[in-house]
């Protein structure tokens, strides 16, 4: 402790060099907590997906319709908790670069199969009690600043209305659910039985089936109970967990983790090298100040010990505010206002860029520091 | 003239002796390379994209949905109404016939060769014009389907990228069944992701009953499209939008291609941040090293702009150097790279190669040039305003 005055001093020797090298850190961690973030948005929440619900869709592809009367079925079968469904409505709000995902729902289920997202008991009785009521996620309600009580028009894709002015459908915003960081709250969630009423064709059908499960490492047995019931019928299925699921339709986006994780490597080797090399610098610089230190007795260990808190010191300061600032920036919410279905940074990529600030210091400093240690006196001194 | 002088001679003695701080000068060089190849990468992917989608586009093909469907998936169209499509003026003819093809398209669910897991690949039913529509398709393996039956062409990208494709091979769909008899090219476009069997077949397979989702129409010259326009959109037994199928690709590459150049560009400022920081870091350095080489210039009479000048060049030679390497890297590892993404349009895969254009490669150079101009001023002046008497006495 007694030679942090030291360790200060030769931290500070250049200011400027010091204070540039303090600022490409910062870039490097700021850009880790970004791409992890993006990261983490483009595994669509997979993190959070349950592993006791299972998602059952029509075996040729997700697009072709299950029938209705399938829910008595499989809510029936031995280890079923609970069973809701969910149909896509791919309707139009305003522009179609507005796009969000809109789903009709079982309004008694949906929810209690969700628990992760919460609505207030109050704003539920009302959606209840509504048709025309719809439950739309925080980020999608701030995206467009819709307010409970607000009608809002949306132009049909694919499920156009029987009655009214051409292609618009009509909803009352009921309620507004929130859930945790990582949770999407970008969906527009409203009663299937208004779709089911009023589209002109396709009644008694449904996207897919949500399965929760009483046991999840029956999930398996399960799935293929589902299929089995279903073969050779009409409509044919095809279950898996929604981890799975959500996985699986990650992966279609394509490899964006690997892209992320390309990047990364690409940035924090370019900051190293850049860092190391001004770390080395720096102790060679001061060549002659070490042999004097040697003179008066400081041991080998005791000069690697400086030289490594010194540039500990750099890329722990520097990685932590850039580290903080990334951190900061996400909670301020997602600036594509909904375009990404999640935003947070996950805690387990903090722990991760800790351990990367501690590494970088400690490689940076290495060897400069054996270098250091190796020096003779004699030479050093004799050094200009 | 003795200025230009000074500055050549400065600036020739300061690139002679690079090879002295080679530690440093490489990692200048390095650093800014490393930045150019993810700039030019990144925005490698939103070139690819855009280029697969608009050179789908032909300017003499127009694309006919229902009103408001914004894509194939979402359109529908009965039998009758593609009928009265295809007797719309300025459509290309053969013989009697016209030049159209009325088309369903859906999305069957197959392994992707790489990951194993399930994609949603694009099957299209189409009518015997087709291949006179889309004149560029040509069936390089194999032979064309057979109407009437289960046969199925499948484009090339796709016989890459999904498992059971191959020329041969038997495809299991639920319980249908497509055999696929031949293989096809259509320069690299997204059709080449697309599967295409008879429509009348897979009417059947998927309960479409007399139904169609768009029909293709080949026109007899791009001036063709308003007349055409104008008598479709005012016939009251049709409901339809008619867009230039240019037009129709372009829109649907214009959400992807915006959000990777947003990205590329965001996370390449951030990272040239950085590697202005590192040139800035390293022309300090080699200042430093050679400030009383510097204050013997000056007490021999050099001026300070020629100092100025030389550093500057130095650091923009180093710049220049690192956006070449980086050029050339990101060329040399990306272009041409095969991938697939999902298109939300159509909730469809669509196979791509990242494409290294001149024009990305010069905006890496010039973002190269512009790191080092930044990084090298700050030290240039700092060299020029040296004390010459200190510096000369220091060690």
């Amino acid at each position: 402790m007694k030679f942090f005055p030291l360790i200060w001093k030769n931290i500070w020797r250049r200011k400027i060099r010091t204070i540039f090298t303090l600022l490409s850190i910062f870039v490097a961690f700021l850009l880790f907590g970004i791409l992890m973030t993006i990261r983490a948005a483009f595994s669509l929440g997979v993190e959070l997906a349950g592993v006791d619900r299972l998602v059952v869709i029509h075996k040729v592809s997700l697009i072709m319709p299950l029938p209705v009367s399938y829910e008595p079925r499989i809510a029936s079968t031995q280890g079923v908790a609970l069973t809701t469904h969910a149909s896509w409505f791919g309707g139009i709000y305003q522009d179609p670069q507005n796009f969000f995902a809109q789903m009709a729902v079982e309004r008694e289920t949906y929810f209690k199969v969700y628990p992760e997202f919460r609505v207030p008991p109050d704003q539920m009785k009302a959606w209840l009690a509504d048709r025309q009521g719809a439950i739309v996620g925080r980020e999608l309600a701030r995206r467009f600043g819709w307010k409970i009580g607000d009608r809002i028009p949306i132009q049909a894709t694919i499920w156009r209305p029987k009655s009214g002015a051409g292609d618009t459908w009509l909803f009352n915003v009921s309620g507004i659910y929130d859930g945790d960081p990582g949770v999407d709250t970008t969906n527009f969630l409203f009663r299937y039985d208004y779709l089911d009423e009023n589209r002109r064709q396709g009644q008694g059908l449904v996207g897919w089936y949500i399965v929760k499960i009483a046991d999840p490492s029956s999930s398996a047995a399960l799935a293929r109970t589902f299929d089995n019931m279903f073969a050779n019928s009409e409509a044919e299925t095809k279950t898996t967990t929604e981890k799975g699921f959500v996985e699986g339709f990650a992966k279609q986006i394509g490899d964006i983790g690997a892209i992320m994780m390309a990047i990364l490597a690409a940035v924090l080797f370019t900051i190293l090298l850049i860092v190391g090399n001004t770390m080395a610098q720096s102790i060679r610089e001061r060549t002659n100040e070490l042999a004097v230190l040697k003179t008066l007795g400081f041991s080998n260990g005791g000069i690697v010990t400086l030289v490594l808190v010194e540039s500990l010191f750099i890329a722990v300061l520097g990685g932590a505010l850039g580290l903080g600032l990334a951190w900061l920036f996400v909670q301020g919410g997602d600036p594509t206002h909904g375009m990404l279905p999640a935003f947070f940074l996950p805690t387990r990529n903090i722990v991760a860029g800790v351990g990367l600030m501690f590494a970088m210091g400690l490689l940076a400093g290495a060897l400069p520091a054996v270098a250091a240690m190796r020096l003779r006196i004699v030479d050093a001194l004799r050094r200009q | 003239m003795s200025v230009l002088r000074q500055v050549v001679a400065v600036t020739l003695l300061n690139l002679k002796t690079i090879p002295q701080r080679l530690g440093s000068s490489a990692v200048a060089i390095f650093g800014i390379a490393g930045v150019v190849v993810v700039l030019v990468a990144v925005l490698s992917i939103a070139e690819g994209f855009r280029a697969a989608m608009q050179s789908a586009g032909s300017p003499t093909r127009a694309l006919i949905m229902r009103t408001g469907a914004d894509s194939e998936m979402t359109s529908g169209l009965g039998g009758p109404e593609t009928d009265i499509i295809k007797q719309a003026p300025g459509i290309a003819r053969d013989g009697q016939r016209t030049v159209a093809s009325a088309e369903l398209f859906v999305v069957v669910d197959l392994p992707k060769r790489s990951t194993g897991t399930d994609a949603n690949v694009p099957l299209r039913g189409i009518e015997p014009s087709a291949l006179q529509v889309r004149d560029e398709v040509k069936i390089v393996e194999g032979r064309p389907l057979q109407f009437g039956t289960n046969e199925v062409i499948v484009g090339r990208a796709a016989s890459k990228l999904f498992s059971g494709l191959d020329l041969g091979a038997e495809v299991r769909s639920g319980q249908n069944t497509w055999k696929v008899v031949g293989i096809f090219e259509a320069g690299g476009s997204v059709a080449e992701t697309e599967m295409w069997c008879d429509a009348r077949t897979l009417q059947g397979a998927y309960r479409r009953g007399n139904s169609f989702q768009s029909v293709l129409i080949k026109m007899t010259s791009p001036q063709a499209f308003d007349e055409m326009k104008n008598w479709l959109t005012s016939n009251p037994q049709v409901n339809v939008a008619v867009r230039r199928e240019q037009d129709y690709y372009s829109a649907q590459s214009r959400a992807l291609t915006t959000v990777i150049r947003t990205i590329g560009f965001a996370i390449a400022a951030l990272m040239g941040v950085g590697a202005i920081f590192g040139a800035i870091l390293t022309m300090y350095t080699a200042v430093a090293t050679r400030s009383r080489e510097i204050a013997t210039l000056r007490a021999l009479g050099f001026n300070g702009f020629a100092v100025v000048v030389s550093v500057l060049a130095e650091s923009l030679g180093l710049a220049a150097i690192g956006g070449l390497i980086g050029g050339l890297a990101a060329y040399a590892a990306f272009n041409g790279y095969q991938t697939s993404t999902i298109n939300f349009q159509t909730f469809s895969q669509v196979a791509f190669a990242f494409r290294v254009t001149p024009g990305l490669l010069t905006l890496g150079l010039v973002y190269a040039l512009i790191m080092g101009l930044v990084g090298g001023l700050m030290p240039a002046i700092r060299a020029a305003r040296l004390p010459i008497s200190s510096a000369l006495r220091e060690l």
